[in-house]
This record gives C-alpha cells, sequence and structure tokens, in this order.
C-alpha cells in the first residue's frame, strides 16, 4: 500500500508532464498551420510546373535528355531519406526508416551499393547504426521554415552525382500528408525520372492552349533545363509534406499523451482519496481500540 | 485603353504578382520579350533580372526574377522562378552582403571553389541591388 505522500508526489509528476504534453500539443499545431501554408503558398508553382512539364515533354519525346534514360546495370542506388530532427512524434521516424528498410530488402540487387543523402536526425541516427554510406546530412530542415533553395543544391548534387556515374538510380523517402490523423511513407524514384505522364484531366481552361507553343530555346533545351528542376521540386515538395506529417504526428502523438496522463491522474486521486480513508479508519480503529481497553 | 493580361508571378515559396497589366516585359534567355493581350502561346526560360510590367493605371512595376522560366498565353503570362519580389521587397543590404560573399569567393582562389556557383551568386546580387537602386 502506498502511503498519503508518495501518492501526492505521483500525482504533481504527472500533471506537470501533463502541461509540457498539452504545451507541446499547442506548439505543434501551431507549427502545422504554418507548414500547411508553406504547402498552400507551393501549391500554384507545382500545378504549374507539371502542366508545362507534361506538354513538353510530349513535344520533345522520351529520350530528350540523359536523367530521362534509364540504365541496365544498376550497381549504385541512392537514397534520400525525410524524417524528423526530434523525437515525440509517435511512430511517424519508425515508419519512415522501416519504409527505407523494406525498400532496401525487397529490391536488393546483387551487389548493389546503397548510399543515403539524410534530411533529419533521425534518419541520420538510424543510418549510423544500421552501418549505411552517409553521403549528406541536412539538420535543422525539416520541421522548421526552409526556402527552396534547400532542395535546390541538395537536387543538383543528386543530378550531377547521376549525370558522372556516382548514382545509377535515386529514390526519395518521405511521408505524405493525407489527412490529419494520416501520414503514409512513401518511396518514389527521383531518377531516371520516370516518363512524365501528361495529365489532362482537370486541367481546366488551359488545355486547348497546350498543344501549340511556341519555345524559345527549343523544346529539347528547355526540357533539359526544366528536367533537373523537377528534381528539385519533387525534393522541396517532400520536404514540404514530411515537415507537415511530422507537426501533425506530434500533435496527434501528444494529444494522446494528454489524455493518458488525465486518465492516470483520476485513478491516482482515486488511489489517493482511498489511502486517506484506510488511514482515517485506521486511526478511529486506534481510539475505538483505546477508549474500550480503558473501560475494561 | 486595350484589353488588359492576367499576370501571375509565382515561386515554391508564395505567390508574388496576380494582377492584370497592359504590357509585360520578361528577360528572356535569348533576348527580352513584350507581350501584350493576343500573344500565341509561347514558352521561354528566363535570365536573372528585371521583369516589368505596366499595372492597369498605367504605372510602371518591376520584380526581381531569377532562375525562372515563362509560359505566355493569349489571357495570361505565368512566370515561375526559384526567387522573384517586387522592387520595394527587395533587401538591398541581404544583396550587398551576398555580393561581397561571391566576390570573396571567387578572389580566395581556392581549389575547392564552385567559380560558376559564386559567379551566378553575384550576378544575381548585382542585379537585385542595381534594379532596387534604379528610380
Amino acid at each position: 500500500m502506498p502511503t498519503l505522500k508518495d501518492v501526492q508526489l505521483k500525482i504533481q509528476g504527472v500533471k506537470k508532464t501533463k502541461q509540457i504534453t498539452k504545451a507541446m500539443n499547442m506548439v505543434a499545431t501551431s507549427r502545422l498551420r504554418g507548414a500547411q501554408g508553406a504547402m498552400d503558398g507551393f501549391r500554384p508553382y507545382a500545378e504549374k510546373f507539371s502542366e508545362v512539364l507534361g506538354s513538353l515533354a510530349e513535344k520533345a519525346g522520351d529520350k530528350a535528355s540523359p536523367l530521362l534514360i534509364p540504365r541496365e546495370d544498376v550497381k549504385k542506388i541512392h537514397v534520400v531519406l525525410c524524417t524528423s530532427d526530434r523525437g515525440l512524434c509517435g511512430g511517424f521516424n519508425i515508419n519512415l526508416t522501416d519504409g527505407a528498410k523494406n525498400h532496401i530488402k525487397n529490391n536488393s540487387i546483387d551487389g548493389a551499393e546503397y548510399s543515403f543523402t539524410c534530411f533529419g536526425k533521425k534518419g541520420r541516427d538510424w543510418c549510423r547504426k544500421n552501418k549505411h554510406v552517409i553521403a549528406e546530412e541536412h539538420l535543422g530542415v525539416v520541421g522548421s521554415k526552409f526556402g527552396f533553395s534547400v532542395a535546390s543544391t541538395a537536387g543538383k548534387k543528386l543530378v550531377d552525382g547521376f549525370l558522372d556515374g556516382s548514382y545509377d538510380e535515386v529514390y526519395i523517402i518521405y511521408s505524405e500528408f493525407v489527412s490529419m490523423a494520416k501520414h503514409l511513407p512513401v518511396v518514389q524514384k527521383l531518377l531516371p525520372i520516370p516518363p512524365i505522364e501528361k495529365d489532362d484531366t482537370e486541367e481546366g481552361g488551359s488545355v486547348e492552349y497546350q498543344a501549340e507553343h511556341i519555345c524559345e530555346p527549343s523544346p529539347e533545351e528547355l526540357l533539359g533545363d526544366l528536367l533537373p528542376r523537377n528534381v528539385y521540386v519533387q525534393i522541396f515538395r517532400a520536404l514540404l509534406e514530411t515537415s507537415t506529417s511530422e507537426h501533425a504526428a506530434r500533435m496527434t502523438a501528444m494529444d494522446n499523451a494528454t489524455k493518458a496522463c488525465s486518465d492516470m491522474i483520476d485513478s491516482l486521486t482515486l488511489a489517493y482519496n482511498r489511502a486517506r480513508q484506510a488511514a482515517i479508519t485506521a486511526d478511529l480503529m486506534d481510539i475505538v481500540g483505546g477508549a474500550e481497553a480503558l473501560k475494561g | 485603353m486595350a484589353e488588359s493580361i492576367r499576370l501571375e508571378v509565382v515561386t515554391p515559396e508564395k505567390s508574388v504578382v496576380s494582377e492584370s497589366a497592359q504590357i509585360v516585359m520578361a528577360p528572356g534567355s535569348m533576348g527580352e520579350f513584350g507581350v501584350l493581350t493576343g500573344h500565341t502561346p509561347f514558352l521561354s526560360t528566363l535570365k536573372t533580372g528585371a521583369l516589368k510590367y505596366k499595372d492597369e493605371s498605367g504605372r510602371e512595376r518591376f520584380v526581381f526574377v531569377s532562375s525562372g522560366f515563362a509560359e505566355a498565353l493569349p489571357d495570361r503570362v505565368t512566370v515561375l522562378a526559384e526567387s522573384a519580389e517586387r522592387r520595394k521587397d527587395i533587401d538591398v543590404q541581404r544583396a550587398k552582403s551576398a555580393a561581397e560573399r561571391a566576390e570573396k569567393r571567387i578572389q580566395s582562389g581556392g581549389k575547392d571553389v564552385d567559380y560558376i556557383r559564386a559567379k551566378t551568386a553575384l550576378f544575381r546580387a548585382i542585379s537585385r541591388i542595381q534594379l532596387a537602386e534604379t528610380r
């Protein structure tokens, strides 16, 4: 039976924890709003970009750029792993590193070498622990505010690496923000660039113009300029999605923690009251017992 | 007054300009080009530099753009740039320190200096300063 003092201390401790988890929940909520704002700001750019790229790709053909051509003998595979810098966000990072692990397991080609570019501390730690080669690491990006230059600098190195033969294939693993409660780890091929699908399903009024662009310089050159940029755009999008998912995951995790704290405080208060009652009863028994003894 | 054309300048971070213009002059990589309403569909990469346009009241306005491309359609012009800002939003101080840094990198002459990158950074900074200081 715990003493009254013990239970009281425990209740105080849990209350403090609850304050912290609640504060973290609120911080995550406000950051989530910021991250969603950044995603909204990016959407017009991304949509227009893929629209232009789609119409160009159709004109220039599949072999217009070395970035489009798959290699036959894939030996060196590079993976860009996006995770968060900080923990306390449920299974968020585990899901992503598991995604990386499964990807390696399912696609293991004999003798393929894997190397990694890590966005986020958790992914880097995972790579270190599993003795993977880390080509580059970027900390302090995911989960905070970052500009497009982060994606373009990292993307340029990947494109250069692909062109000079350091990498035969490049993948990116990130967390897609589906809804507040749902974020999926996604593996996407960055290089060679998969055939670009022209989607003319929901572009609205602009479709009628798409076919007849005059291009300056030629469509091939324009595509050569745009394709590397497409890689940066993909990386930037992945980072935005991962950031948003991280905050959403932390929000949910902290919400659950706060609820768990409330439950714990309830049951501890019950235990405290019970212990108090037991103490009073024992005291009463003592007094009654003493009085009876005196009478006798 | 002639019909107006819709101008949109967007970067990955935000939409910089979204308004009607009488004429848009963009710094195409193969020469500057002007777009009026009814322009034939046209696609061009852009140089780092100043994009000019006249707004509906006829005032000339300037936007700095770098690493971008433009799509002109009969009723609108869309510019996608990695960075873009209106003239009044240019941070001259920042551009100046960027120019200094780039210059130092070029002058240091070390083997690991990425000259092309330093030069484009310098050019970008200088274009920003020039645009901010023209009146």
